[in-house]
């Protein structure tokens, strides 16, 4: 292989940034870290911190800014419109050429909006760019009092806590029977729910909405069944989609994102495609073959680094691991939690602290944990990562749960009781002793 | 593209003020402006009501204002700390307080006479007069400038104090950690030693090890603990063991924290008074370096001063040259850094620059624990989303999210544990622990 002279990255994400990083731990070759975004690659999750005034943009950047210049990465804030890879070039907006040896794309998402009357009206924002905070500061500058959330899901929730610090009254409209039900379990996704409700959130179950009502500004929405709920505010949280269309004429294989192998090239050797931008071809069993989160955006910049360095590393999806917050409300999930749980697997939830917390351990009838789901309570990642990655059977994790406990300090830990009645009996047992001596610990089957 | 609009804070929004919090607020001002005319002898009351009075309108002031603010917030939701407001901006607020702290310490410690200490014999008046009662009362003397700013003292720090506790009532760690620094604070450092003053015994502080406590070896002080009787053998004896042995034993089980965050009366001012402060410290590399460079020299101030005490003290050699140290270090350091400095610029640097820069107590227990400690920040696998809260907020200036970021566990000299990074991080990434080992 001839050395690489030149890697040019679009898009300043953690993908993007990682991968320019990470090359530099390896290689000499010029980086060229591209993004119209922002000056220095920031973290997009504290986007909602940001626009609290609990951090400013610069505590938010990845990496203090001399970083780049002490590792001789370009930083360039343009935007690309444009990709020749016959000449191994890209196109600036200013007309300017870059051309690559080996080109990384890290484009990310696009907040995906409605294709229906009154989307482009003023009053109707999504949130995924910085640029959308400051539109929302705009619109929230006409007197808003309540709004609209059409869609939700973990964005959507942000949102809403954004809306409220402001003062106005929410609404969440979703598809299903309850928050986000298409990815939670349903006693979950009823916790979440009446955490919701206690901060005055009102949600709207199964219900679309068909169209944005409104002249000038928006005034409310329409929805498929008819009804009409008014608002002076719309959040389109419905999702995001790969930012791929600036190379849909380019050959590049393209389903949702752009199709990458094991090692996270695409059809065209010189390329590779990382984080949300990015589709496998060849997803592992259970899992999605477009991942659009920050862990997986990370470990991706890593994998493409070390094959772009002559390294052959292969992308393994691992675990699966996320995490989030509503509102005080964490939520942490490990491995394989499915929102409808059916054989041949089989799920063990617990309640506790007045319904506050819970624990969903889901495990195949022979016995091993498969998954686990936590609210409220914080778990150690690498226990539960080696639990499901080494097929531990559901007693001997119930056992040992406090080994898993990551909770502050003085925390009271719930399963510390179990840990003797689930020793050697069926879990059903172990559940009906449990809440017979401690019936604060209510669980349900 | 315009960042200023949405990255600041240009905007200041709804921590909206209701007419209640504007009562209470009247009433703290109104407390305070009787401490400040007192200085000129204007309060028209008796010595006794007008403190007590005063103490009631500042305690309800800020009780009632920051458990309300505090509760609004909660029900609005508004985020633990904001960046918002003119007095976290150093802008003019921020200014005009340090200005008013500074002169404090300035006449507090250079001086007392315009605060109204009566001098060679003569009664106190002004502001030192108007502690006179309670000083009669707890311990049957009128009050020094010391018991005016041990009372102010241990007054922030209990009622800012609660209002820490209410903040974070969801969380044991600070709920636990704060009662126990207004314990110390109003038992350890403020009642006991006015009560065994009262005994006739030396005014001790029992929690003040060396080297925090650079006095603790000098001659005025040996000779006073000496000569009253087997009280001073005890002190004497508890303060060597504590340096020397409870320090390292302690710091070994549960880290630096065991003082810094659950015990020390200046990491306790920092923690309560100084909590909307903990944005303002600096997180650059240089800022650790100047930190390295100025602590562990002043650690090795006060040893070499002691030492050479020790030894004037032993053989009558060097008095002059260990005078004149102690002296001065009593002015620069005891005085200057840890109050005017310490204090005074709580608004403009953050709550613990004294911790963090000057103090060689926290110099003392930063190596115990880098070396030989179990306790750590563990960082919760590849958790991290690079929000940037646990960096903003720490109060020692660590950068908290470099570490949490590439997954590795946080193990720094400076950290005093105050467990803030782990409570503000939206993913649960962060957890203070002892590890066995």
């Amino acid at each position: 292989m001839s050395p690489i002279q030149n890697i040019v990255i679009i898009g300043n994400g953690i993908a993007g940034a990682t991968a320019a990083l990470e090359i530099r731990k390896r290689i000499e070759a010029s980086i060229t870290l591209i993004s119209d975004e922002t000056e220095f690659p920031y973290a997009r999750t504290a986007l909602m911190y940001i626009f609290m005034g609990q951090v400013s943009l610069p505590h938010t950047y990845l990496y203090p800014t001399d970083v780049w210049k002490e590792k001789n990465i370009n930083l360039l804030k343009s935007r690309v419109i444009g990709l020749d890879r016959a000449a191994k070039t890209i196109t600036l907006t200013d007309g300017r050429e870059l051309s690559y040896d080996q080109l990384i794309l890290a484009t990310g998402s696009l907040s995906i909006l409605p294709d229906c009357e009154g989307i482009d009206l003023p009053g109707v924002c999504a949130l995924y760019h910085l640029e959308d905070l400051n539109k929302i500061e705009h619109q929230l500058l006409s007197n808003v009092k309540s709004a609209v959330i059409v869609g939700g899901g973990l964005i959507g929730v942000e949102l809403a806590e954004m809306l409220i610090v402001r003062g106005i009254k929410v609404s969440f409209l979703v598809k299903e029977t309850s928050y986000w039900a298409n990815a939670l379990p349903e006693e979950e996704s009823q916790m979440v729910s009446r955490h919701l409700a206690e901060r005055g959130i009102t949600i709207i179950p199964n219900e679309e909405m068909s169209a944005i009502l409104g002249d000038q500004h928006a005034t409310g929405i329409l929805c498929k069944s008819g009804k009409t709920f008014s608002c002076d505010f719309v959040g389109i949280t419905i999702g995001v989609k790969p930012n791929v269309s600036l190379f849909s004429e380019t050959g590049l294989n393209i389903n949702r994102g752009i199709l990458t192998n094991s090692f996270l090239r695409t059809n065209d050797d010189h390329i590779y495609a990382i984080g949300d931008c990015a589709e496998l071809s060849e997803p592992a069993e259970n899992r999605k073959s477009i991942e659009a989160v920050w862990y997986t955006a990370k470990k991706m910049g890593e994998v493409a680094a070390a094959n772009i360095c002559g390294e052959k590393m292969v992308y393994e999806q691992g675990v699966w691991y996320n995490s989030a917050k509503f509102f005080d409300l964490e939520y942490q999930v490990y491995g394989y939690v499915p929102n409808a749980i059916e054989p041949p697997l089989k799920s063990h939830y617990l309640t506790y602290a007045n319904g506050q917390k819970s624990t969903r351990f889901v495990f195949h009838e022979e016995g091993h944990v498969v998954g686990i789901l936590a609210m409220g309570a914080r778990l150690r990642h690498g226990v539960c990562e080696a639990w499901i990655k080494q097929k531990t059977p559901l007693n001997e994790v119930m056992e040992h749960f406090d080994k898993a406990n990551f909770d502050p300090e003085f925390t009271p830990i719930p399963f510390k009781n179990l840990k003797a009645q689930s020793r050697g009996s069926n879990t059903r047992k172990a559940r009906n002793l449990v809440s017979f001596i401690f019936p604060f610990l209510r669980t349900r089957p | 593209m315009n960042h200023r609009s949405i990255a600041l804070t240009d905007q200041v929004h709804p921590t909206s003020h209701t007419r209640l919090h504007f009562i209470w607020l009247a009433l703290f001002y109104l407390g305070l402006a009787m401490q400040f005319f007192s200085l000129f002898d204007l309060i028209f009351l008796p010595g006794e009501w007008a403190l007590g009075l005063s103490f009631i309108l500042i305690i309800s002031g800020i009780l009632g204002y920051t458990l309300t603010i505090e509760h609004r917030k909660k029900i609005t939701g508004q985020p633990l700390y904001t960046l918002q407001g003119n007095i976290r901006q150093k802008k003019w607020s921020a200014w005009l307080l340090a200005l008013f702290l500074t002169t404090f310490y300035v006449l507090l410690y250079l001086r007392p006479d315009l605060l109204g200490l009566g001098k060679n014999g003569a009664s106190n008046s002004g502001l030192i007069g108007l502690y006179d009662g309670l000083s009669y009362w707890i311990k049957g003397n009128p009050a020094s400038e010391w018991f005016v700013y041990g009372t102010m003292y241990t007054l922030a720090i209990t009622c800012l104090g609660i209002r820490v506790i209410f903040k974070f009532r969801h969380n044991r760690y600070q709920v636990y950690r704060t009662l126990s620094i207004i314990f110390f604070q109003l038992i350890f450092a403020f009642l006991l030693p006015e009560i065994l003053q009262s005994f006739n015994k030396p005014y001790v502080d029992l929690k003040n090890f060396w080297p925090l406590n650079y006095y603790f070896f000098f001659d005025w002080n040996i000779d006073q603990l000496l000569a009253s009787g087997q009280f001073g053998f005890f002190v004497l004896g508890w303060g060597t063991l504590g340096f020397l042995v409870l320090t390292p034993l302690f710091t070994y089980y549960f880290g630096k924290r065991w003082y810094c965050s659950w015990v020390c009366g200046c990491g306790g001012l920092a923690e309560t008074a100084g909590d909307e402060f903990r944005h303002l410290s600096n997180k650059s590399k240089k800022a650790w370096k100047q930190e390295k460079y100025l602590i562990y020299s002043i650690l090795v101030l006060v040893i070499v001063m002691t030492l050479l005490i020790l030894i004037s003290r032993m053989t009558g050699q060097l008095t002059n040259i260990s005078q004149t140290l102690a002296h001065w270090y009593g002015l620069i350091i005891g005085a200057m850094f840890s109050g005017i400095i310490g204090v005074g610029f709580y608004p403009l640097l953050g709550g613990r620059v004294w911790c963090r820069f000057g103090c060689p107590m926290a110099a003392y227990l930063g190596l115990l624990q880098k070396m030989k400690s179990r306790f750590r920040i563990s960082t919760n696998g590849g958790q991290c989303i690079s929000c940037g809260n646990c960096s903003t907020y720490c109060e020692m200036g660590i950068d908290v999210k470099s570490y949490a970021q590439q997954g590795k566990d946080i193990v720094r000299a400076s950290c005093v544990g105050c467990g803030i990074c782990s409570a503000v991080c939206p993913r649960g990434v962060l957890k203070l622990e002892n590890i066995n080992q």
